[in-house]
């Protein structure tokens, strides 16, 4: 069998049912594909050692007859999870040389069914990024270009790494997490499908924490399918996160049928935003046909708030962020500042975070202080808090009325050049997430899925968002929209 | 509202970071424009509007206030930056 790191994961899953490969050559041929992508600066700390004895072991169980659907499939782990061992850095210099002595939930339920870790992947720093750029090990790549242009583009972020490996088929699927869009708009800016389950589906216990009311865990993956399988091994009740559900995971790959008759799709005027490229306009009119087709009915609906999602996502994001990072204090792991003589325990503090944090975090725990600092906590943080119940309540007011699941383009752009926003001030970059920020807000399901190139040659993806906890009736949906759109494209390799 | 430089400096100090005298105007120029971003708040009316406070309706659940696990002082220190005789250590507190 050639190419292998090529299949996708239900491929490879009944390839080696069949013995027709083994987890062994299906690693193997990742870890080389790996060494040779260098320029994409996707895999940060790679873990062969760990791959070759868990695809040893995948074999074994798969020999016995114990072959769950990940047993044997090498994965690639997003660098916010802590794994045990193994470097677990949140892309940030403050965590330098940490290596946890614990397992990550979902990680861990990866490994016992049976899934291969090939290393840890770039991101934003402590996710907090939409290009990638944010890193402390540098820029990861997205292995798309502009047709012949050879500027190098963002994978986008901040699952930055996730995405241009999953893309580049270094890995069979990655684990990524999504605070205001880290899943879906690097998915959707290097062609591959990524899903945030709802708040509360994949348990937060062992990753990084950036923003606790919005974090969630998810998939990227090559098509839907696969990332129905992975994200059934990622989810399930962990009495070590209190925000955990304990509700019963159904089988999401068994509830794709691509039957979408009779269904709602609602479309969002909000979304419609002033200057949007008309080629994105041209592809959201293009997946609402395409569901038409199928057989899904369209009502255009309203989402009156979702102009406020942003400016209340800055506020909230932030001054969670500011709690959730004052841990850095250079007393427990990572770094620690050299210190002066006289220097006292205040002085170790600001040193260690100032050496430790790079500026966009440095930017975004300040401004999360300030709207927490007494005097403004009314003005700016519980307002956020009333803002985002409105927005939780559009969404609950339009599923009330008979909707489904909602469409809307998953970014407003294309893949931009890596340095390319460098000189916008932050606020420009934050425009990244302003069709997915809404769906964290509300602890929604959100998918992208990709649906076309744009005039330059790069994939454009649309987001399906769905009702809370029926994350398998979405991923059908976006089944049906995947088999219409039929996107197979792929990056030519450069790397 | 406009953050001027001593507010920049107060708010790096609250959040004990570091932030050099010749950097703070760069600071105060990128919290105004966050700050004038999030101002856009005000134009919603919340009256009567409850914050949110868990974005699932879901009761936390209880269990039993016991211990679970422990015992492992070598790996609660395995990553600190300076550990000395089973302890955390830091530059002097108290005078």
């Amino acid at each position: 069998m050639t190419d292998l790191t090529k299949l996708k994961i239900a491929e490879a899953r009944d390839a080696l049912r069949k013995g027709e490969v083994t987890s062994v050559e299906l690693t193997e041929a990742c870890l080389t594909a790996i060494e040779g992508a260098g320029a994409l600066n996707a895999f940060v700390h790679k873990t062969p050692e760990i791959a070759r004895e868990q695809a040893a072991a995948a074999d074994t169980r798969i020999k016995a007859g114990d072959a769950p659907s990940l047993c044997g499939i090498p994965l690639g782990i997003k660098d916010l999870f802590c794994t045990k061992g193994v470097a677990s850095q949140a892309a940030s210099n403050i965590l330098g040389g940490f290596k946890p002595e614990y397992e990550s939930t979902v990680t861990s339920q990866l490994f016992d069914a049976g899934a291969v870790m090939l290393g840890k992947l770039n991101m934003d720093e402590f996710a907090m990024g939409s290009s990638n750029e944010t890193s402390c090990y540098g820029n990861a790549v997205n292995p798309w270009r502009r047709g012949n242009d050879d500027a190098q583009l963002t994978p986008g972020g901040s699952s930055g790494g996730s995405a241009s490996a999953v893309a580049a088929d270094l890995c069979l699927g990655a684990t990524g997490t999504d605070t205001g869009g880290s899943i879906r708009q690097p998915a959707a800016f290097t062609g591959i499908t990524g899903i945030k389950p709802t708040y509360g589906r994949c348990s937060r216990w062992g990753i990084v924490a950036f923003a606790s009311s919005l974090d969630q865990a998810g998939p990227m993956a090559k098509d839907v399918r696969d990332s129905a399988i992975m994200l059934q091994a990622m989810c399930g009740h962990d009495p070590k996160d209190s925000t955990s559900a304990d509700l019963a995971v159904p089988d999401f790959e068994a509830m794709l049928t691509g039957d979408i008759k009779g269904k709602t799709i609602g479309i969002p005027r909000e979304y419609r935003m002033e200057g949007m490229p008309e080629e994105i306009d041209a592809l959201w009119a293009e997946g609402r046909k395409m569901l038409e087709d199928a057989g899904a009915r369209i009502v255009d609906i309203s989402l009156p708030h979702t102009k406020y999602a942003l400016p209340a996502y800055y506020v909230i994001a932030p001054a969670e962020a500011s709690s959730n990072l004052a841990r850095y204090d250079g007393v427990r792991y990572g770094h620690r500042a050299k210190l002066s003589q006289g220097d006292g325990i205040v002085e170790m503090y600001e040193k260690t975070r100032a050496e430790g944090f790079g500026d966009e975090v440095k930017r975004r725990v300040m401004v999360g202080t300030y709207v927490l600092s007494a005097g403004f906590y009314d003005a700016y943080y519980n307002r956020a808090r009333k803002v985002r119940t409105l927005i939780k309540k559009d969404f609950e007011d339009v599923f009330a009325q008979g909707v489904d699941a909602i469409l809307t383009p998953a970014t407003p752009s294309a893949a931009f050049g890596l340095g390319e926003m460098t000189e916008a001030d932050p606020v420009a970059m934050y425009l990244n997430d302003v069709f997915t920020v809404t769906v964290n807000l509300a602890g929604l399901p959100g998918i992208s899925v990709p649906a076309g190139l744009s005039k330059q040659g790069l994939p454009l993806g649309l987001q399906l968002i769905g009702r809370p906890w029926e994350e398998g009736d979405l991923l059908n949906t976006a089944y049906a929209l995947e088999q219409a759109t039929g996107f197979v494209a792929k990056p030519s390799k450069w790397w | 509202m406009s953050i001027d430089i001593e507010t920049a400096a107060r708010v790096a100090h609250l959040a004990r970071i570091k932030v050099e005298e010749d950097e703070l105007p760069a600071l105060a120029t990128a919290f105004n424009d966050i700050l004038g971003f999030i101002e856009q708040l005000n134009e919603v009316d919340v009256e009567g509007v409850e914050p949110m406070v868990s974005v699932t309706p879901m009761r936390l659940k209880r269990r039993q206030d016991g211990v679970t696990d422990g015992g492992m002082q070598d790996k609660v220190l395995s990553n600190a930056p300076d550990a000395r005789e089973g302890f955390f250590a830091v530059p002097k507190v108290v005078e």
